[in-house]
């Protein structure tokens, strides 16, 4: 069997979609990674020991273990626990908590390098521990690990072809769809394959815009 | 948490973590094999292998290796290609790990300092013998620690194999959390030999980083 990519587009509406659905995922599992990111660093760091222990060892085992097998524990564990969300959720959950451990790294790291005049200069003025992180320290860690943060959103977006495997309709799962109507493996994929890599073209330039605003306003 | 369950399927696991180390470590030689070559063509002085390189890198890190698993495996036979999930599985996520080694290993080249080329040119050498006998072997030490966390995600990334039925360790979680329905065990069973391997794997590299390191 050659390969005839005259099929790709009749199916360019069912792939249009799915490169929706992809972009709404990674929106979604990005915003939830950048704030579980701030909220994860600040317990692993300044949490009681009864929050920061559990959240460490989540770090610790969601750092070791592929994302794969984090997604199937989050979509078949909360079905087991009685809560059954829409596979989307539990995608966007899953991916998620995966970055979100990755930016926390990043942000504790950061938080650790802020000037400690900083935090000793907004303490004299009166504000207390937690208006000092809230409105001194944190905005100026995060700020920092912006750069580094956006590579982590460009992975993010690849890695959300995972979901499908737990049936979360996106571009990947909407190629399988046009696969299995055609048998034209190949063909879709590839075309997948090329709107990931406009999105993600996209996605690189954004976020060197991004980079130069945030050099230029220091 | 089921201990019974676990002492009773562990074995499965244990041999599906032998197979994710064999993906492991012929993704790894694969990948170093397309870093080398992938990395020697981004430095080379012919602008045209000097594009494909870039075009391979730009390609395989712009697009989900999962996609690449499956367009060699299920899109493979119609171009003639014809191999077992494992074959194409490895040769897939090999290429694909390859891109993000070109970067590592051309990093490590481009960071040695150019006055040692200079000084090797000025004495004589030819331009392959600086590479091989001066620049090489500076920029080796500097590219074990980045090469170690490119190893590290490959051996996670091995899970992509999953989806194409590969009896690894993603795979094997996944079938036993559907028979038991036990996801948490399954998940900390797996999980604890990936963290396993990637420990062994970890060691292996400050091993190696130390021995090279010049004291």
């Amino acid at each position: 069997m050659g390969l005839d990519f005259t099929v790709v587009p009749d199916y360019f509406g069912v792939l249009a979609m799915g490169a929706v659905w992809t972009i709404a995922i990674t929106v979604c599992a990005g915003v939830l990674s950048f704030f579980g990111g701030i909220v994860f660093a600040v317990s692993a760091l300044y949490g009681h020991w009864s929050v920061r222990l559990p959240v460490r060892a989540f770090a610790w085992l969601f750092m070791g273990t592929p994302l794969l097998l984090q997604l199937f524990l989050i979509y078949f564990g909360l079905i087991q626990i009685g809560i059954d969300l829409p596979a989307f959720v539990a995608g966007v959950i899953g991916l998620g908590l995966h970055f979100a451990v990755y930016n926390s790294e990043l942000i504790q790291a950061s938080i650790l390098a802020v000037d400690k005049g900083q935090y000793e200069g907004a303490r004299t003025l009166g504000l207390s521990r937690g208006q000092t992180l809230r409105r001194i320290v944190i905005p100026q860690a995060v700020r920092a690990v912006i750069p580094p943060m956006g590579n982590n959103m460009i992975a993010l977006l690849k890695d959300s072809a995972l979901v499908s495997v737990i049936g979360v309709m996106e571009l990947t799962l909407a190629a399988q769809q046009a696969i299995s109507r055609t048998y034209r493996p190949f063909e879709f994929y590839l075309a997948a394959a090329f709107c990931y890599y406009v999105v993600n073209l996209a996605l690189e330039a954004g976020l060197r815009h991004v980079e130069r605003r945030i050099a230029a306003s220091r | 948490m089921d201990l019974d369950l676990i002492l009773r399927v562990y074995p499965f696991f244990l041999e599906a973590a032998l197979v994710t180390i064999q993906l492991s470590v012929l993704t790894c030689i694969l990948g170093l094999a397309c870093g080398a070559l992938g990395a020697s063509m981004r430095l080379s002085r012919h602008a045209p292998l000097r594009w494909l390189a870039a075009g391979y890198v730009s390609v395989f890190r712009g697009t989900p290796a999962l996609i690449q698993v499956f367009i060699l495996y299920f899109g493979g036979p119609q171009i003639g290609i014809q191999l077992d999930a494992f074959a194409a599985g490895t040769i897939a996520l090999g290429v694909n790990i390859g891109a993000y080694m070109t970067e590592t290993i051309r990093g490590a080249i481009v960071s040695v300092d150019r006055g040692q080329t200079e000084a090797a040119r000025t004495l004589g050498m030819s331009r392959s013998e600086t590479m091989r006998k001066v620049v090489l072997p500076q920029a080796a030490r500097l590219m074990i620690r980045p090469l170690g966390v490119n190893i590290n995600a490959l051996i996670k990334g091995t899970a992509l194999v999953a989806p194409i039925s590969v009896v690894e360790l993603t795979y094997t979680a996944q079938r036993f959390i559907g028979s038991t329905y036990k996801p948490f065990e399954m998940f900390l069973l797996s999980g604890l030999l990936y963290m396993a391997i990637i420990y062994v794997a970890g060691q292996g590299i400050n091993w190696l980083d130390r021995r090279a390191r010049i004291t």
